[in-house]
């Protein structure tokens, strides 16, 4: 009996460490994605630590990362912008920002609610662990996860030209526009 | 003749079975409790040289009880494909000097700096760096064996709060 569980931990830690675990997903900042009812009832997400290994990531994406405020905390947010992007910030200390080498930018989907990129600035893309790729509990709320952006976050270098939605009195500098 | 194939399969899923177990016994310890790192490039001279090898343990930096003056392994925040190795000259809410400025290292995070200061990108050009991407503190030097031993310790590294 005590072998079994000898040989089980190693064997489950390994297996969590490297595929992925079921987390309690806390709090109202990614709303409406995440525990949309205010009702006590937490959604648990499945964390795939197979995807994030190689730290390729894609804005939009759902991840859990390393608090940078407190090392002993996860918290769960999206990628708004990968480096070299520049974006417009809601609250930061700069109105813009251009993200610097190895870092990206993380938002609450729950706007105002949220401690996320625009309080504690750019984070090092070595401390996010894992993908948030479906909502496992409760059954009624099973479903994938999506990868996508909110129209009003997107990068301004990935914006179309003709279709620019921010104010052109606002004084910026020109950037390249990606195809 | 069935048997005999059958004998054979049971025989190398057994094999296999002692892999799988050894094989995540491995990872397991090499992931949470230490494994040894080959260190490149001259920023932690005169402590450590361009290809020593040392000894390092990741429980500290799992339970977050790194202290000022120790040696630690961090995902570089530049490239989070690299590893660093530094030593942390402040922690949370210490005062560090940065040229001519001072600065408070945040909450959560430390301030890095190479002993090679001379010849070290650390957190005087990255700024303070979060705790975790702390993975381990170095505990001994392992290669070259006329060098093993401990690291030169945290006297001359008494910081100013």
């Amino acid at each position: 009996m005590l072998r079994a569980i000898a040989v089980g931990i190693p064997i489950g830690l390994t297996f969590v460490d490297c595929f992925g675990y079921v987390a309690k997903v806390e709090g109202i900042s990614m709303q409406p994605a995440l525990n949309p009812e205010n009702n006590g009832k937490s959604d648990f997400v499945f964390l795939n630590r197979w995807s994030s290994r190689s730290f390729h990531y894609s804005r939009g994406d759902m991840v859990s990362l390393i608090s940078p405020k407190d090392p002993s905390q996860k918290i769960i947010k999206r990628i708004i912008a990968l480096e070299g992007d520049l974006i417009r910030t809601i609250g930061y200390k700069t109105r813009y920002i251009r993200i610097p080498e190895g870092h990206c930018w993380v938002e609450g989907d729950h706007t105002g609610h949220s401690l996320d990129s625009n309080f504690f600035g750019p984070v090092a893309i070595g401390l996010i662990t894992a993908k948030a790729s479906q909502i496992v509990w409760p059954p009624r709320r099973w479903q994938w996860l999506e990868s996508e952006l909110p129209d009003e976050r997107i990068p301004l270098n990935l914006r179309d030209v003709s279709g620019r939605s921010f104010d052109s009195s606002e004084v910026i500098d020109l950037v390249d526009i990606e195809d | 003749m069935r048997s005999g194939v059958y004998r054979l399969l049971g025989k190398w899923l057994g094999v296999a079975g002692y892999m799988v177990q050894y094989g995540c016994i491995a990872h397991c310890t090499l992931e949470f409790v230490g494994d040894f790192v080959v260190c490149k490039g001259p920023s932690m001279e005169p402590t450590i040289f361009s290809e020593d090898v040392i000894l390092t343990e990741h429980l500290s930096a799992r339970l977050n009880r790194i202290s000022r003056g120790d040696v630690i392994i961090a995902r570089s925040p530049t490239n989070p494909h690299h590893h660093i190795c530094k030593r942390v000259t402040g922690l949370g809410g210490d005062k560090v000097k940065n040229g001519f400025r001072t600065q408070i290292v945040p909450k959560g995070h430390v301030w890095l700096e190479g002993d090679n200061s001379m010849n070290s990108t650390d957190s005087r050009n990255f700024g303070s760096v979060p705790s975790g991407l702390i993975r381990g503190r170095a505990v001994c030097r392992v290669w070259p064996l006329s060098e093993l031993g401990k690291l030169s310790s945290v006297q001359k590294w008494q910081v100013e709060r």
